[in-house]
């Protein structure tokens, strides 16, 4: 029933490496993913995973040198982003693909008025003249609950709280009516109940607006709670994929079952002493040849030292369809519920 | 806590710690910043106090007030025994030793220029007149407390991971063989792999060495393992104060209840059943603050008298602190609207 075609996005192998003068960072190996239309795609992982440089590097975003993107295709409804003209790209930054970056404080202009702000993607891609523009930018700030649109057009990003403004992050976004909406971090900043805003409004413009999602977040409460596949990112490749539920449910990767245990929950039975990952994440300074959990992780075994890991599906799906595992350790089977 | 209980560590009474306000050409006081109105709390030695509320509510000021990083408004900060608000200069030095505070940001906390030595033993030239070996060896003895390996003694702070940073800031904090200290979101800046791993040593530091901590955060879940009793702070004032395990299965504040619904739990199944409180707007600058309760213009279960004046932080049920008029003989409908909350809370 899946079939590649259908995807808006389809990344394969794509491979960044820094260069820097302590030598090469592979930053992200042969990472490949998909992203239906309407889907909202997790991407969890910690600091130095490669979630970022992931998203970052599809649209070229990073500066080059030092990264330099070694391979892989990265194909929006068809065409490779990878393999495109600076110009070409310019033109599906912001109009086919929207970014929404971790922090509102530092990622909106101080100098322009928010309707600037707005109104320029609009009047770029979408060839609007002022007033067109300045009526659509009404209606996307109304769009994601700012209140008093039209007054708030022609005042400074100092003059919004942390919400507000990770909200008109969203606005701009979403201003050209992308295909993919790559959102960063876009919680990591704001407090929790500005957080719980944000995601009831995230939620309610995928149900209005359809639009594919990309959500990176390094926390596995706010996943649970939107996404409908996850995609784990550990040393710069994908160590496991699944449905959200299945993950949850049923976690593979030593990585993401200790991961899943190491926070303490608010409900429940309260913990007395939590589950600790030994050790600190790789330094990614070269090819990855043995798997890159391996130091950290209890099932270790002789194979690990020598062979990365592939992907391997473990519920008969191809590889990124259903539920996949890049680890050499095979789970022990949990009581299945009989398939429904 | 309750009668029996021993006299507590730390008792804080009434802190307030207001920041002037001047503005004009004659840089007029024109107001203040209230960013702690009045907390009041105590925490039993040996014992975790959390304190968890959201940015700008004025967690880390109480904090910092409390060791007088700041000097407090007004109130009593009493840490075993001395009333560390007006102590003299001479007295507070003497006093340092017994409390001490743990930083949020273990990379802007340590000087980039020191080794771990000097950083570890700078507390010691301080406050002891020991000999160079003496302080080594102390050091030696935090490294291995803390779990740093003892052949990093003479790096710097850029050659740690932000995890291996925060277990140097710890074992500063334990150079003087303190009794109290103050963890001001130590977590907050690790990753979630590592956080355990500070956590658990934290834990372990208190039962060894018997401290009592006062542990800021916004990370309710982390609290919840870590604390005792836990205070939620809004806007400067204590919405609620209560043992933990009251507080997380059933909030008596509306606030506190919010807090709790907006936690997102890492469980697909729970998060779409869950109900969440979803707050609107955002809370109010702490230089002027609304004239009832803080909370007024954000509460969900908001009365008239909510508006014109400010609830005292009362005992609504054993051990639990609640500044709302929900639970007070003042709210005219809030004894029953009280219950069916409780009812509610009770049935999920």
């Amino acid at each position: 029933m899946a079939e590649p075609a259908a995807s808006v996005l389809d990344v394969r192998d794509l491979k960044t490496v820094f260069r820097t003068r302590g030598g090469e960072i592979h930053a992200v190996n042969d990472v490949s993913f998909h992203l239906k239309p309407g889907e909202l795609l997790g991407v969890v992982g910690e600091s130095g995973s490669g979630k970022s440089v992931t998203m970052m590097s599809l649209l070229r975003l990073l500066p080059s040198p030092p990264a330099d993107i070694r391979g892989g295709k990265a194909l929006l409804n068809g065409r490779d982003l990878l393999a495109m003209s600076d110009e070409e790209l310019r033109s599906v930054r912001g109009a086919k693909v929207g970014f929404v970056f971790q922090d509102p404080m530092t990622s909106l202009n101080p100098v322009f008025t928010l309707g600037n702000q707005i109104m320029e993607p609009l009047m770029k891609h979408m060839r609007m003249s002022r007033s067109e523009a300045e009526t659509r930018a009404v209606e996307l700030l109304d769009l994601v609950g700012i209140s008093d649109a039209r007054n708030r057009l022609y005042q400074y990003p100092h003059q919004f709280s942390g919400g507000m403004r990770q909200r008109v992050m969203i606005a701009i976004a979403l201003a050209c009516d992308p295909d993919v909406l790559i959102a960063d971090e876009p919680t990591t900043a704001l407090d929790v109940t500005i957080q719980a805003q944000i995601l009831e409004l995230v939620k309610e413009l995928r149900r209005k607006l359809g639009m594919a999602i990309i959500w990176i977040t390094h926390d596995l409460g706010v996943i649970a709670g939107i996404a409908d596949r996850v995609m784990v990112m550990y040393g710069g490749q994908v160590v496991e994929h699944a449905p959200v539920r299945e993950l949850f449910a049923n976690p593979q990767h030593p990585y993401t079952r200790a991961l899943l245990q190491t926070i303490p929950r608010i409900t429940g039975p309260r913990t007395t002493r939590l589950r600790v990952i030994e050790g600190q994440p790789p330094i990614l300074t070269g090819p990855l040849t043995a798997c890159p959990f391996r130091a950290r992780c209890e099932h270790r075994f002789d194979t690990c030292d020598a062979v990365n890991p592939s992907r391997r599906a473990i519920d008969g799906q191809p590889v990124g369809q259903g539920h996949d595992v890049a680890c050499h350790w095979v789970a022990p089977a949990r009581q299945e519920p009989a398939h429904a | 806590m309750l009668d029996a209980a021993p006299t507590p560590l730390v008792q804080v009474q009434d802190l307030k710690m207001h920041f002037p306000i001047y503005t004009g050409l004659f840089r007029r006081h024109t107001g203040d910043v209230k960013a702690v109105d009045g907390v009041s709390f105590d925490i039993t030695a040996g014992q975790t106090l959390g304190l968890v509320g959201e940015s700008g509510c004025g967690k880390s000021t109480v904090g910092r007030a409390m060791l007088r990083l700041y000097e407090p408004t007004a109130g009593r900060v009493v840490i075993d025994g001395d009333d560390v608000a007006t102590l003299t200069a001479e007295a507070l030095r003497k006093k340092r030793p017994t409390m001490q505070m743990v930083f949020q940001d273990p990379q802007a906390s340590l000087n980039p220029r020191m080794t771990l030595a000097e950083i570890v033993s700078e507390p010691l030239e301080e406050h002891t007149n020991w000999t160079r070996d003496q302080k080594l060896e102390r050091v030696y003895e935090l490294m291995d407390q803390v779990g740093l390996n003892r052949r990093f003694v003479n790096r710097f702070p850029h050659e740690f991971s932000g995890g291996q940073r925060q277990r140097i800031g710890i074992a500063r904090a334990l150079a003087l063989k303190p009794r109290f200290i103050v963890c001001d979101e130590p977590i907050a800046a690790l990753d979630v792999s590592i956080q355990a791993q500070v956590v658990n040593l934290l834990e372990d530091l208190q039962e060894k060495l018997g401290l009592t901590y006062l542990f800021i955060s916004h990370d309710l879940s982390m609290v919840r393992h870590l604390a005792q009793r836990v205070a939620v702070m809004y806007l400067g004032r204590i919405a609620e104060l209560s043992p933990s395990k009251d507080l997380y299965a059933r909030p008596l504040h509306p606030y506190a209840e919010a807090l709790l619904s907006a936690v997102n739990e890492p469980d697909p199944e729970l998060a779409a059943r869950r109900n969440r409180i979803i707050l609107k707007g955002d809370v109010p600058s702490p230089a002027n603050p609304p004239k009832g309760c803080n909370f007024c213009t954000r509460c969900p279960k908001v009365m008239d008298i909510c508006r014109t004046v400010k609830p005292d932080l009362l005992e609504v049920e054993p051990g639990r602190l609640v500044a709302c008029h929900l639970y007070t003989a003042a709210g005219s409908t809030g004894a029953s609207e009280a219950n069916e909350r409780n009812q509610q809370g009770e049935d999920q």
